[in-house]
């Protein structure tokens, strides 16, 4: 009996300790759990696991305020850490940075602004995700970092008020290696003899299919990388390649936005779409579950010519078995009218936002790091540099340019005088919009669907969705 | 010694039923609150009343993962059980090396599901992919992906179960039954199953709740894919919170929808069940 009496104690107080630990451990735990979700409407690149946490903090920070940046982009998070580190150790002003794994950076910041000590910056992805957060920005109107903005198109406005600033300009096109593309120029057969003569649609068919028929005699799988549609990656043509689609038509009707697309160039969006799943290292019914990763690693190791991506994508790319000056990248031709004066598609979705909620010394202090970043030597040899961004501010003189191919390969076509195509799919009407298009491509190109559910998906859809979001 | 229980009966359970009010009660209450908001973060909310749960009906892909969850469910149960049940009567039996058995068996439940979806993604493509088909191809493959996994993952844990229940049949009744001439068929069937219904109830009521409530594995395997074919409620419910502005609420009132159909089922589950158990 007194042994059972003191077993049941002893597993009692186990229990109890339990209990305790448990209820402690709930508060301590900071960000989210990595979840691949298909909210990825971004250049997300490989998922980077758990969330990256890291403080900077300061032995004296006194009275004055600190910044607590919730980053988007899990390719720079280490360097960012290091940067706020910098920061503190030159000023004494705490700097937390957390950065959302990929694919989750809207759960994280639902879930941290929430807190009682929230983000004082942090990031949307243009109009559509501003409509979320619009009551948490501070208005940056005459702040110096707006100042510093080359230009008022990086500027994102909620009425009169400037309530986020892009800081990062990426482009995006049809990466190539341009060795294996001279192998296929020396081919007897090749019908396009030089890139020059590439800079349309039915050229670009042409080599492609030239190239996935002598694909055994030029050592490749095929001509383009694995169109992938898993739904982490699937944002390539989703939201990057229909694009260009949404890009023509809002220049023919002269537009910026809509609350119902026509689908006037859904023709040539097919068009382009057809040439990737059937120039391909991979037959159409293996794409849905393929990722981006899986398409990179193909242009990587040489194993296709062509590859839609963008300036991002070359920290994966780099180092294998395509050297850095084989790296080229062109415009993504769809088959309109002109286009051979078409250039890369550029622009920004990260755009960062002040949290207007946030204590005013903290706002300040958040201020005075965003300038801090842009005008210092140490905060523009790191965003240069270290991260490979163009950014839109005049701060950033010729001395701090990236040395990244794309990046160059983009240069280029402005010089030559090539007329970039802007992003609009910060314009498209929800995340629900683009996993509806995005299954309805993955559906025809399986040939489970047709291109009618693309065409329901896409038109239909984007009246629909506005109406659900806009009432 | 039941007096000392009683008096320190606070000090033991203080603690826990603390950390259950934090970490259920007060979210249950909030979040049944916010269906009924309009909200981007959870203490920012405008009251709508009963608009998001309108908004659920207007949602094709609920009533389909509805459907979708409950044929999970009901092939799940089924096959958990019956296959638990084999397993366990197998290993009951004196056979070299039963413990180690037993272990192999529920081994895989220890694995957390995000891994096991991941896992089991890479060996099912491994094996379509000789057919040029991947899981997402359509979602017949997915759901019989789905069950393979929530087998492999959930027999051993539901064996543990049974075998406790056959390991507290009376011998004497066994013995009796033999004695009286009944075959090995008629034993089981009049006196071990009637002897094991507490495990029958308690697998059933874990193994369907587990169905509806699935969702790492459901996100981990096929995340849906393709077309929200094969999605089921849980996800459904995490993708429709993210998946627009202002559709948060909408996925809290589904929430609420989804926890009150998940309890009246699993009530009516466990009366039918515990109904049949026979008193020793």
């Amino acid at each position: 009996m007194k042994k059972t009496k003191q077993l049941v104690a002893l597993g009692l107080g186990i229990a109890m300790a339990c209990a305790a630990l448990a209820a402690c451990g709930g508060g301590a735990s900071t960000g989210t759990t990595a979840a691949p979700s298909t909210t990825a409407g971004a250049p997300a690149a490989p998922a980077a696991g758990e969330t990256t946490a890291a403080s900077a903090q300061a032995a004296t920070s006194g009275g004055a305020g600190k910044v607590f940046y919730l980053n988007f982009k899990p390719e720079q998070a280490d360097q960012w850490v290091a940067l706020a580190k910098k920061y503190t150790q030159e000023t004494g002003v705490q700097v937390d940075v957390i950065t959302a794994a990929s694919g989750t950076y809207a759960q994280t910041l639902k879930s941290e602004i929430a807190k009682s000590d929230p983000p004082t910056l942090f990031q949307v992805n243009g109009p559509v995700g501003l409509q979320d957060w619009k009551d948490y920005c501070y208005d940056l109107k005459g702040t110096k970092i707006y100042e510093a903005l080359a230009g008022d198109e990086y500027a994102l406005y909620n009425g009169s008020e400037v309530a986020g600033i892009a800081y990062v300009i990426e482009t995006y096109g049809i990466i190539y290696n341009k060795k294996l593309l001279d192998e296929y120029f020396a081919l007897p057969t090749a019908s396009i003899k030089s890139i020059d003569q590439l800079d349309n649609f039915a050229a670009l068919k042409t080599v492609a299919d030239e190239i996935q028929a002598n694909k055994d005699e030029l050592g490749v799988e095929g001509a383009f990388g694995s169109t992938g549609m898993d739904s982490s990656s699937d944002w390539r043509f989703k939201t990057h390649l229909a694009n260009l689609p949404i890009y023509y038509e809002y220049q023919a009707e002269g537009i910026t936005s809509t609350p119902a697309i026509k689908g006037t160039y859904l023709d040539n969006y097919k068009q382009i779409f057809d040439l990737y799943i059937t120039d391909s290292v991979c037959p159409p019914s293996m794409i849905s579950s393929k990722t981006g990763e899986d398409a990179a690693s193909e242009f990587a190791l040489a194993e296709c010519v062509f590859y839609q991506n963008g300036t991002w994508a070359y920290n994966d790319i780099k180092g294998n078995e395509v050297a850095d000056e084989d790296l080229g990248m062109l415009p993504i031709y769809i088959g309109v009218a002109g286009e051979e004066n078409q250039g890369l598609c550029t622009g920004s979705e990260n755009f960062w936002c002040v949290n207007k909620k946030a204590k005013p010394e903290d706002v300040q202090a958040t201020l005075d790091f965003l300038y801090w970043v842009i005008s210092s030597d140490t905060g523009r040899e790191a965003l240069a540099k270290e991260m490979g961004f163009v950014t839109p501010f005049t701060t950033f003189t010729a001395d701090y340019l990236p040395q990244n191919p794309l990046v160059l390969a983009n240069d280029a076509y402005t010089k030559a005088g090539k007329k970039a195509v802007t992003w609009n799919f910060t314009t498209m009407p929800s995340e629900e919009w683009k996993n509806g298009v995005g299954n309805a491509l993955l559906e025809y190109a399986q040939g489970t669907g047709t291109w009618d559910a693309v065409k329901t998906a896409f038109v239909d859809g984007w009246a629909k969705e506005y109406a659900a979001v806009n009432n | 010694m039941d007096k000392a229980i009683k008096r320190y009966f606070p000090v033991f359970m203080l603690p826990t039923l603390l950390a259950f009010v934090i970490g259920f009660i007060a979210p249950f209450i909030l979040g049944v609150y916010l269906s009924f908001c309009k909200f981007t973060t959870i203490n920012d909310a405008t009251f709508v009343g009963l608009s998001n749960f309108a908004k659920i009906f207007e949602d094709a892909t609920f009533g389909h993962a509805l459907w979708f969850t409950a044929l999970f469910t009901v092939v799940t149960v089924a096959l958990i059980n019956v296959l638990a049940f084999a397993v366990a009567m197998a290993l009951t039996r004196k056979i070299q090396g039963a413990n180690l058995y037993r272990t192999v068996f529920f081994m895989p439940n220890l694995i957390g599901g995000i891994v096991l979806g991941y896992i089991w993604q890479l060996l099912l493509n491994g094996i379509l992919a000789h057919f040029e088909r991947t899981l997402t191809y359509s979602s017949v493959y997915g759901f019989w992906g789905l069950v393979i996994l929530l087998l492999w993952q959930q027999i051993g844990y539901m064996m543990v179960i049974y075998i406790a229940g056959i390991q507290n049949v009376p011998g004497e009744l066994m013995e009796a039954a033999k004695i009286d001439g009944a075959t090995s068929a008629q034993c089981l069937r009049h006196v071990t199953i009637p002897m094991i219904m507490p495990s029958v109830t308690i697998c059933t009521f874990l193994t369907l709740t587990n169905g509806f409530k699935m969702f790492d594995q459901n996100l981990a395997l096929t995340n849906g894919a393709p077309s929200d074919m094969s999605e089921m409620l849980a996800l459904n419910i995490f993708n429709t919170f993210y998946s627009r502005s202002g559709y948060e609420g909408v996925g809290q009132a589904k929430a609420v929808v989804f926890f009150l159909l998940v309890a009246a089922i699993a009530l009516i589950q466990t009366k039918i069940t515990s109904s049949k158990e026979v008193q020793q």
